[in-house]
């Protein structure tokens, strides 16, 4: 029997390229090249973006651009500001990621029951996933968070951060019952025929079997999520509550200038990068694991 | 229910199963000693792997009635995770659990189906391996194992739960040719343990070895059944040949 299809041919000589490793697949090509190869590159990298800075810099409407949106000054006060008040928008997201993850789980299993008494609970968990689907989360937002405290009903919080994290909840966790339903079905029945064969009831098998497989393979599109609902914190600027958005939105009024936007942009940048690398990281621990075989 | 049923390890009385349109099984009848290995031979499409599958509940039966031990599992409301737990069944596919490591796969049976304490079935495996000759094969994962390997951990998963009866689906026939053996020879030492056993197989050699009896399965019936010397030099009936033929043309017996 022969092995699987190379597919890389590595020259002989050559170092072994790696296959399949996420994320490497912009400096993989380099590595085959050898030393002249990345000589190579090096050089040509820093012409190539030598030429596009000094042409930004020098071009007749850069003052202006810097002025607006790069004011170092205005960046030195506002971004320790910024940064303070992101603290709200870490407090939204992080209590939203962990409701979100029982939620939509629970939603996802609710729509995997088999048998005609589980109807009702499918119909449920499928109706509410194509309605929050539906609706544009900042729609969620705004009738969650003026709408309920409106009510003034005895027993109903008034804090819009707490309706702000209830609407992302919601609409978030009709994004990752999708993808943990995705994740279940995408577990060959085989090994769920494996695990009942043993004994083992429905209940243990998805816990034992089908749910550590379904989440171990959808990892990358959960973050994917978890992104997308840390980027939509900002959206609860829109019930005027001070998180990162609305207090470098103050902070644009008092100086006319858009710098405090790019520091707040930069935050989101600084901590979006490590959590993709540390998935990355996850998947790869995954997959040596199982092929190099440490541990019980 | 009557003193013969009673006496056996398991029987099939009359079982029927259709997917669909299709009739798969057409009224099977068979019955097991305790110890006895049968083996069932016939075509694909037969009934074989169906007929497993049923005498496990992962198929329920449409009629018919099939008793284990004196207890007829197809009965309205029986518990089918107590059934399986007393009737090991082995795929052709292995279906090892891939993100769990072999002493992993083979104690979560006991540890979550029996609940038996996690030392004890931890114990029990580590002598199954030992004994199947995959001990340091223990904290692997199945993906590191050849196909052999695989086979022979599932075959350890299935006894782990120290069942009555042992179902084996065409265990041999995803494997590579020189890693039959090694898989062979563990079913033959289940056997001479006395493990009663039905066994799906396309190894007409091993069938002829190891098998009591051999059931020659057509179109959902039992066709021919008897000793394996006389299935295999002098079958009665005229299908039965020429399915024989057939295997001998092909050069696998």
């Amino acid at each position: 029997m022969s092995g699987p299809p190379e597919l890389y041919q590595s020259q002989s000589g050559d170092p072994p390229l790696p296959t399949g490793e996420r994320g490497s697949r912009i400096l993989a090509p380099l590595r085959a090249e050898g030393a002249r190869g990345v000589a190579i590159a090096v050089v040509s990298a820093m012409v190539f973006f030598t030429v596009v800075i000094v042409a930004v810099l020098s071009s007749s409407g850069w003052p202006e651009i810097r002025r607006a949106f790069f004011d170092g000054e205005v960046f030195r006060e506002a971004f320790p500001k910024i940064v303070d008040r992101f603290g709200l928008n870490v407090f939204i997201f992080v209590v939203a990621e962990g409701l979100v993850l029982a939620m939509a789980m629970l939603i996802a299993v609710l729509r995997s029951l088999h048998g005609p008494v589980f109807f009702p609970l499918r119909i449920l968990a499928a109706g509410y996933t194509d309605l929050f689907r539906a609706l544009p989360t900042i729609l969620v937002i705004a009738l969650l968070g003026f709408g309920a405290p409106a009510l003034r009903l005895s027993g109903v919080p008034t804090s819009k951060v707490f309706w702000a994290i209830v609407a992302l909840t919601l609409v978030y966790s009709a994004y990752v019952a999708e993808v943990y339903r995705a994740g279940i079905e995408s577990v060959h029945p085989s090994q769920v025929a494996s695990a009942r064969a043993l004994g083992l009831s429905r209940r243990k098998t998805l816990r034992f079997v089908v749910l550590p497989q379904a989440i171990r393979r959808v990892l990358p599109p959960l973050l994917n999520d978890f992104i997308g609902l840390q980027k939509d914190s900002a959206l609860v600027a829109f019930l005027g509550v001070t998180e990162g958005l609305r207090e470098s939105q103050i902070i644009q009024f008092e100086n006319f200038d858009f710098t405090p936007y790019v520091a707040l942009a930069l935050v989101y940048v600084v901590i979006t990068i490590p959590q993709a690398r540390f998935v990355d990281w996850l998947v790869a621990r995954d997959r040596r694991r199982r092929q190099t075989g440490v541990g019980v | 229910m009557n003193a013969q049923v009673n006496g056996r390890a398991l029987v099939l009385e009359d079982v029927h199963k259709s997917f669909g349109k299709l009739q798969v099984l057409k009224g099977i009848d068979l019955s097991v000693a305790e110890h006895e290995v049968v083996c069932l031979i016939g075509a694909s499409g037969s009934g074989k792997s169906t007929m497993l599958r049923c005498i496990n509940l992962l198929e329920p039966v449409d009629a018919g009635r099939i008793v284990v031990h004196g207890e007829e599992i197809t009965a309205r409301g029986v518990d089918v995770n107590r059934i399986r737990q007393r009737i090991g069944i082995v795929f052709q596919a292995f279906n090892l659990f891939p993100h769990m490591s072999v002493i992993r796969n083979v104690t979560l049976g006991p540890t979550e189906a029996l609940g038996m304490p996690r030392s004890e079935a931890e114990a029990l495996g580590d002598e199954l391996l030992g004994r199947f000759g995959l001990a340091d094969k223990r904290g692997d994962y199945p993906d590191r194992l050849s196909g052999g390997q695989q086979q022979r951990v599932a075959i350890v998963r299935a006894l782990a739960m120290q069942p009555d009866v042992m179902l084996l689906d065409e265990v041999t026939s995803a494997l590579d040719p020189e890693l039959v053996a090694e898989v062979l020879n563990v079913i033959r030492e289940l056997a001479a343990g006395g493990m009663t056993m039905v066994i799906a197989t396309h190894e007409m050699g091993f069938a002829r070895d190891i098998a009591k009896r051999v059931c020659f399965l057509d179109a959902g019936v039992i066709l021919e059944q008897g000793p394996p010397e006389r299935i295999f030099t002098e079958p009665q009936e005229d299908r039965t040949r020429r399915f024989l033929q057939s295997i001998i043309d092909a050069g696998r017996m």
